[in-house]
């Protein structure tokens, strides 16, 4: 057992325009992606619950070209309004890191 | 069958930097424009608001004079997006200085374009009016009272009123602009296709962002040919692989597959990315489909109040075991305070964000719970008066300092503040507060063009 953050290449989020935050968890090879991927390690009922948000406002996209997985979901607050707290929605992807992979090859990156 | 048609991007926002080296290889390979982004609105909505610039002066002011000294020597076109910033009409003519002065150090002399995009109120109002607004997830519906709040609003251009600048300007700066319209309005004056135009001008847009490894920003191009593009760096240790391409759709975008323009949506469910080379990736694949009726992205800033600011922490482990209960307790007794004092005529509102517990994530954090040895709390204070927010920071700051907790008798000092004075005036703030589409009567009646001979 491994967690996110030990086989990502990366994980980021970003603002996509001032109203959405993008969450993306990239890998550098495709044997990782497809085991994250097809074990559904990210699913719309886990970001819905880890981030407190509606099922129904969470998007989520697997991208076979990418080796990517990727998440999107409306901002609380717009950035840089009064309320924000993170004006380039830079810093929310931490709750992904320590979901857990079944990766039985010890070929992975050591990110922790 | 089109002949190859190679595109440069300067870098991917302008004031950022690129290598000079790097535009002087792509003009030795032939690049017929050399296009760069000037703005997005992930500074904040300070930049509509206030029509400030990001980068200095002495910034935008390097780059924009490599980009046209390369131009004119090439003898090929110029298209500057976003100009400014935000694009509006202080950011585009603050650019137009910039070109001009430059323009008269170099000695260059040139037809240049300017593209507005600014929108009054009234001409929002009208479209509003005539059913010509509609609301993106999670707006609502836009009304006259919100349009009147606004201090800018933006339209954001396509490829049309860039082709049509084109025509006669060898430097067009463009007020608010799709990104990737810049480097697609080319393209799709000499009739490539859209998917491969539009798709092409994506992957520009953000310079060498979609590089596999990137040090600094530099300078990408990418050569169009009739059903697929090529893209490659112009720094030798800079390489564009297969997946880097692919990955580039979901930089800042909440779709990797859909990628709505003005005239229609790029889809990439079937784009292939194949290496060249070792730095070069070749794409094919890439579909378009036409908007059922062509709409503009509307941005709009307006006054959130003015703000100060107070910063302090606690290091006082029962004070930090029951932190909710103490904030809840400064919260109530504050506002006792304050109507005795500032009164409740006037509005103020309070946000606090306690870092080292969900300061950096608020509402969206799933562990808030404090499991340091200590936690800053920032208070920010805003309401419509920068002497009111700072009178109710002042009293917020003392009543603080002094919250009790039940485990000690006697008057306490809960807080360190880092700083005298401990409230930080922050001057006014802002908030966007459009996020509506506009479906204007042609694809450029609501930007305007003014040509000058410089």
């Amino acid at each position: 057992m491994k967690t996110l953050a030990e086989v990502a290449k990366l994980v980021r989020s970003k603002n996509a325009g001032p109203f959405w935050l993008t969450l993306d968890v990239m890998f550098d090879d495709l044997a990782t992606y497809e085991a994250v991927r097809d074990q559904h390690v990210i699913t719309v009922e886990l970001i819905s619950r880890l981030y407190g948000q509606s099922p129904e406002q969470v998007r989520l996209f697997t991208h076979d070209s990418a080796l990517a997985i990727k998440v999107s979901l409306p901002r609380p607050h717009s950035s840089g309004s009064p309320m924000d707290t993170d004006v380039f929605g830079g810093q929310q992807y931490a709750p992904l890191l320590d979901l857990p992979v079944q990766i039985e090859s010890e070929d992975t990156h050591d990110n922790s | 069958m089109l002949e190859p048609l190679p595109l440069v991007a300067a870098t991917g926002m302008l004031g950022s930097g690129f290598r000079e080296e790097s535009i002087d290889r792509a003009i030795a390979l032939g690049v017929r424009m050399i296009g760069c982004d000037a703005g997005t609105t992930d500074f904040g909505p300070h930049l509509l608001a206030t029509g400030n610039s990001q980068f200095s002066r002495a910034a935008v002011k390097r780059d924009t004079a490599v980009i046209l000294a390369g131009a004119a020597r090439a003898g090929i076109p110029v298209v500057i997006g976003s100009a400014g910033g935000a694009g509006g009409d202080v950011n585009l003519a603050w650019m137009r200085d910039v070109v001009l002065e430059i323009a008269r150090e170099q000695g260059l002399h040139f037809r240049l374009a300017l593209i507005r995009s600014e929108q009054t109120k009234a001409t929002v109002r009208d479209l509003l009016r005539d059913g010509r607004v509609v609301p993106l997830p999670p707006a609502a519906a836009l009304s006259d009272d919100v349009i009147d709040d606004s201090l800018h609003i933006v339209a954001m251009m396509g490829a049309e009123p860039i082709q049509a600048a084109l025509d006669g300007a060898d430097v067009v700066l463009a007020g608010r602009s799709s990104d990737a319209a810049i480097y697609s309005a080319l393209p799709l004056k000499l009739g490539y296709g859209p998917a491969i135009s539009w798709h092409a001008g994506k992957i520009l847009e953000c310079g060498a962002a979609a590089v596999a490894q990137r040090a600094a920003p530099d300078s990408m191009v990418a050569v169009l040919h009739s059903d697929s593009f090529d893209v490659f760096p112009l720094r030798d240790d800079y390489r564009c692989t297969p997946q880097s391409i692919a990955s580039h759709t979901l930089y800042e975008n909440a779709d990797p597959f859909r990628l709505t323009e003005p005239s229609g949506t790029l889809v990439t469910l079937e784009s292939e990315y194949a290496a060249i080379n070792d730095r070069a990736v070749k794409v094919t694949g890439s579909t378009f489909e036409p908007a059922a009726r062509y709409g503009v992205k509307l941005e709009g800033a307006r006054l959130a109040g003015w703000s100060t600011i107070v910063l302090g922490a606690i290091r006082d482990p029962l004070i930090i075991r029951q932190l909710d209960g103490w904030l809840e307790r400064l919260d109530y007794n504050l506002r006792e305070r304050l109507r005795k004092t500032v009164g409740d005529a006037e509005p103020y509102q309070i946000g606090t964000r306690v870092y080292g517990r969900n300061g950096v994530m608020g509402d969206l954090e799933p562990v808030n719970s404090v499991e340091g040895h200590e936690v800053t709390v920032l208070w920010d204070v805003i309401s419509g008066r920068q002497e009111l927010s700072h009178s109710v920071a002042a009293s917020l700051s003392h009543m603080a300092l002094h919250n009790p907790i039940p485990e000690w008798h006697g008057l306490i000092s809960a807080v360190a503040f880092p700083f005298a004075p401990s409230e930080v005036d922050r001057g006014p703030v802002y908030e966007f507060h459009l996020n509506h589409v506009a479906f204007p009567e042609t694809p450029t009646s609501l930007f305007p063009t003014v040509f000058e001979s410089v």
